[in-house]
């Protein structure tokens, strides 16, 4: 199974990545861009396939390491 | 005489300026590899030295976080031990939960490598005692991931509590923005002010023919 994980700053917290992205679009007249918010992808390959324990096991790494929870949220898809 | 502990991680490039720092301040020096479970006994002060651990992969800071030695940090800081974290060591201390908030990219996404004039917000603690309130630094900073974030209820923890060590500025005094951190923190401790973070790096200002000697009442305060 493989576990990916996405990791965004948090809604209200300033992205300055994000916010330059915007401004290079715009700069190279790329319009009706209302916001552009830069993350990361992580993607583990895992031996489990228990989808539970594998939610389970991969909140447990996004909260201990993969993200900083003080200024970012993440999701996990399990695919 | 003084002990301190000058601790080393993959990446880690001023800890022999952060040596050379203390030692000319008349302290014993110890480096400390961050795969030791175990302090030197006797240590008076813990230093993380700045640079970019673990090549700053993931984030600034968030390897190095589980590094065995850091176990025996915490254990230090909790039981009321002095921690100095310089930059890279600032970032540190904030991904281990031993400081509050965490350090994002730069708001202009710049490597910014300058000297920068800092206003001294508080000085009743160890680290600022031999600093007056509102006195200007001359101190160099040299970072990306400077720009500090807390949340407001943080921030007025931080504010109530006289947590706030130093703040960006002009030669005047007057606040700048420089990275983006929260009404230009450069600097925090922890409640109990014994666990000290700051971007600048005042190790690099104690002769005033390079510049500034800035530094040297800024880490005396932590060795008096």
């Amino acid at each position: 199974m493989t576990a990916i994980v996405n990791i965004f700053l948090k809604e209200g917290v300033l992205d300055p990545q994000g916010k330059a992205i915007h401004h290079a679009l715009d700069a190279m007249n790329f319009e009706g861009v209302e916001d552009v918010r830069m993350g990361k992808q992580i993607v583990l390959k895992l031996s489990s396939d228990n989808r539970e324990d594998a939610q389970k096991e991969v909140e447990k790494m996004a909260e201990e390491i993969l993200a900083n929870t003080v200024i970012e949220d993440y999701t996990i898809e399990l695919v | 005489m003084k002990n301190i502990a000058v601790l080393q991680f993959p990446g880690t490039n001023c800890d022999l300026d952060t040596q050379y720092a203390f030692e000319k301040l008349g302290c014993n020096t110890t480096i400390v590899w961050h795969k030791e479970s175990k302090l030197p006994e006797n240590t008076d002060l813990v230093v993380i030295p700045g640079g970019f651990s673990y090549g700053d992969y993931l984030r600034s800071g968030a390897i190095a976080k589980f590094s065995p030695i850091m176990e025996a940090v915490i254990d230090y800081a909790n039981q009321g031990g002095k921690v100095l974290g310089i930059c890279n060591g600032f970032q540190i201390l904030t991904e281990v939960g031993l400081l509050p908030g965490a350090l994002k990219r730069n708001i202009g996404l710049h490597f910014i490598s300058r000297f920068q004039t800092l206003k001294v917000v508080n000085n009743n603690n160890d680290f600022l005692q031999k600093c007056q309130k509102d006195e200007v630094l001359n101190i160099p900073i040299a970072h990306a991931d400077g720009n500090y974030y807390i949340d407001e209820e943080g921030y007025r923890e931080l504010e109530k509590n006289d947590q706030i060590l130093v703040r960006y500025c002009d030669q005047a005094g007057e606040l700048v923005v420089v990275n983006g951190s929260v009404t230009s923190i450069a600097g925090i401790c922890n409640r109990d002010k014994n666990v000290f973070g700051l971007m600048p790096h005042p190790e690099r200002a104690l002769e005033h023919i390079l510049g500034s000697d800035d530094g040297v009442k800024m880490l005396e305060g932590l060795i008096a």
